[in-house]
């Protein structure tokens, strides 16, 4: 038995979406709470239906939630490791714990004060802090100090996840003659998308000259190939698939949902960099495609729309790779010839701007995208929609994919 | 004097952020050696497979024993970043800085790479590919920080334009 179609996600919410540090007086247990109303109210269900929590990234404290907006009973309450990554298979957890009994109807969420958790940081104790965060040294139980393995790392100079996944981006050019022209059209097009939803943070219009233009921040990657930093709340209701069917919206089924990697990309990004190289000049969903395109017994020709997690740029050209868009190694080729564009694309990517233009709710952006395109309520709205692919990550361990039909 | 909380930076050089090496029975060895300006790394005995950083476990055979080999100090760049932005105010006289991944000669490649700093470069031509070698910076009497420099190529007659 797999969740192969038990669930599905019937409600979304969200606040508006700000610039960093815009969205005072709000907190982010407030946004969080204004989402998760918003997507009851979508799904026409209420606070007294919730019974779990299927989360990543610490997006929230579920008791402090439960206790805030009255929620009568949790039932299930659980989350993916590490950060970012577990986005999409945040809701193969709620498919999961709905299939397996344990709870009936899942809120998963993101609510993120960018001022609170700068990723990246501007203090050196902060960067460092972050740097070892995938070490064990973040966690509240971890003891504190640092482990014996960040001296081998802190002194390096790689502080921050730009540095990391530029890293990786230069493999890649290395050894594939992947261009910046591809990271540029990949920021161009996503733009484009943008540029006609009035609630996406960066609407003004990008040209390739901007592009090259921009400022150089860790070479390869210069100031657009880079996520903005925002303010929002974004929340989604997952119930099962017989109890969907009398809601109000048409149900996302969730086809398929795996999270995980390969364990020699483990903490991926900061220290080990010591996986073989098509792990290392890769996004690291490999593994994990594979096991979601079986699960769903489709593949990725039958994938109409991709959300694909876009911290930075370059990694959206290694998903189509990871994912089996494109042959490994062609997804820059592949990009530059069109093939993500919205309206004239094989396979239009992140409709709605993504992490890049739209805004950064680490990863929920694109679950909500997904939803709306197979409820046929995008903005930009791919014809005949019958199944998106969803990603969160590149990251350290997990990084996830979900696939949704209509 | 200055007013940078990392003391006297210079251009291309990260500063060394830790101080302490946080060493514990695995990781004591290579500190030891770096003091000495020896790189040393751990191979498993029963597999031959190095790992770096130094971990517990071998992650070819899950043995545990090791013994501690004397590298060449040389090795390859695998991929490598050029920091342009400082992010910090105090960082600014230090880039554009690299950072790259190190294949170390003597060992297997992945699963022994370094993270490292590279100094005494161009950043502007240093690739994947170049030839390195060690050069530690003795921090204090706990931190030696390994860092890496370009080898020197000899002079050919064609280049030399003097």
């Amino acid at each position: 038995m797999t969740i192969k179609d038990q669930a599905a996600v019937v409600g979304i919410g969200r606040t508006p979406y700000w610039k960093r540090g815009q969205s005072f007086p709000e907190t982010e247990m407030s946004m969080a709470c204004t989402a998760i109303l918003a997507a009851l109210d979508d799904a026409g269900l209420t606070v007294a239906d919730i019974d779990g929590f299927a989360i990543y990234a610490h997006a929230c404290d579920p008791a402090t939630v439960a206790a805030t907006l009255g929620i009568p009973e949790i039932r299930y309450a659980a989350s993916t490791t590490s950060g970012g990554g577990g986005s999409a298979g945040a809701l193969g957890l709620a498919a999961s714990a709905i299939a397996g009994g344990m709870a009936t109807c899942c809120v998963t969420l993101m609510s993120l004060q960018q001022l609170n958790r700068r990723l990246g940081g501007t203090a050196v104790g902060g960067m460092l802090a972050y740097a070892m965060m995938s070490e064990g040294g973040g966690s509240a139980y971890g003891g504190g100090g640092l482990p014996p393995s960040a001296a081998f790392t802190a002194n390096n100079g790689l502080l921050s996840p730009g540095h990391s996944f530029s890293m990786i981006a230069a493999r890649h050019m290395h050894l594939y003659g992947t261009r910046r022209e591809a990271f540029a059209e990949v920021c161009i097009a996503q733009r484009e998308n943008a540029m006609k939803r009035p609630m996406s943070l960066r609407r003004e219009p990008l040209t390739f000259d901007d592009y090259f233009s921009a400022r150089m921040v860790s070479d390869p990657l210069c100031l657009l190939d880079y996520t903005m930093e925002s303010d929002g709340a974004v929340a989604v209701i997952t119930v099962s698939a017989d109890q969907a069917k009398d809601l109000k919206q048409p149900p996302a089924y969730i086809m398929a949902s795996a999270h995980g990697g390969s364990g020699r990309w483990g903490p991926g990004i900061f220290r080990y960099f010591q996986a073989p190289d098509e792990e290392f000049a890769s996004s690291g969903h490999r593994p994990v495609a594979k096991r979601l395109f079986e699960m769903a017994g489709v593949g990725p020709e039958d994938v109409n729309v991709a959300l694909l997690y876009d911290h930075f740029s370059p990694l959206v050209v290694l998903q189509l790779e990871d994912y089996g868009f494109c042959p490994i190694g062609e997804g820059g080729p592949f990009v530059e010839d069109g093939n993500i564009r919205f309206g004239t694309g094989t396979i239009p990517v992140n409709t709605h701007g993504g992490n890049l233009s739209d805004s950064y709710i680490i990863g929920m952006t694109h679950i909500v995208e997904a939803v709306e395109q197979l409820r046929g309520t995008a903005i930009n709205q791919v014809e005949r929609a019958e199944i998106a692919l969803v990603t969160g990550g590149p990251a350290s361990l997990p990084v996830s994919g979900t696939l949704l039909r209509r | 004097m200055t007013d940078n909380p990392f003391g006297d930076v210079k251009p291309g050089v990260f500063p060394a952020i830790l101080t302490e090496t946080h060493a514990d029975h695995s990781t004591q060895p290579f500190w030891d050696a770096a003091k000495e300006n020896r790189l040393v790394a751990p191979r498993c005995i029963r597999c031959g497979t190095f790992r770096l950083p130094p971990e517990a476990f071998c992650f070819a055979c899950r043995h545990r024993e090791v013994e501690w080999v004397e590298l060449p100090g040389t090795g390859t760049v695998y991929s490598r970043i050029i920091v342009r932005h400082p992010l910090h105010p105090g960082l600014s006289p230090v880039v554009p800085y690299v950072s790259g991944v190190v294949e170390l000669d003597g060992t297997q490649g992945a699963g022994a790479r370094m993270l490292v700093n590279i100094i005494d470069c161009d950043p502007e031509t240093i690739a994947i590919g170049d030839r390195v070698e060690i050069a530690f910076e003795h921090v204090n009497e706990e931190m030696s920080v390994p860092r890496f420099r370009p080898i020197e190529r000899p002079i050919q007659a064609d280049e030399d334009s003097t």
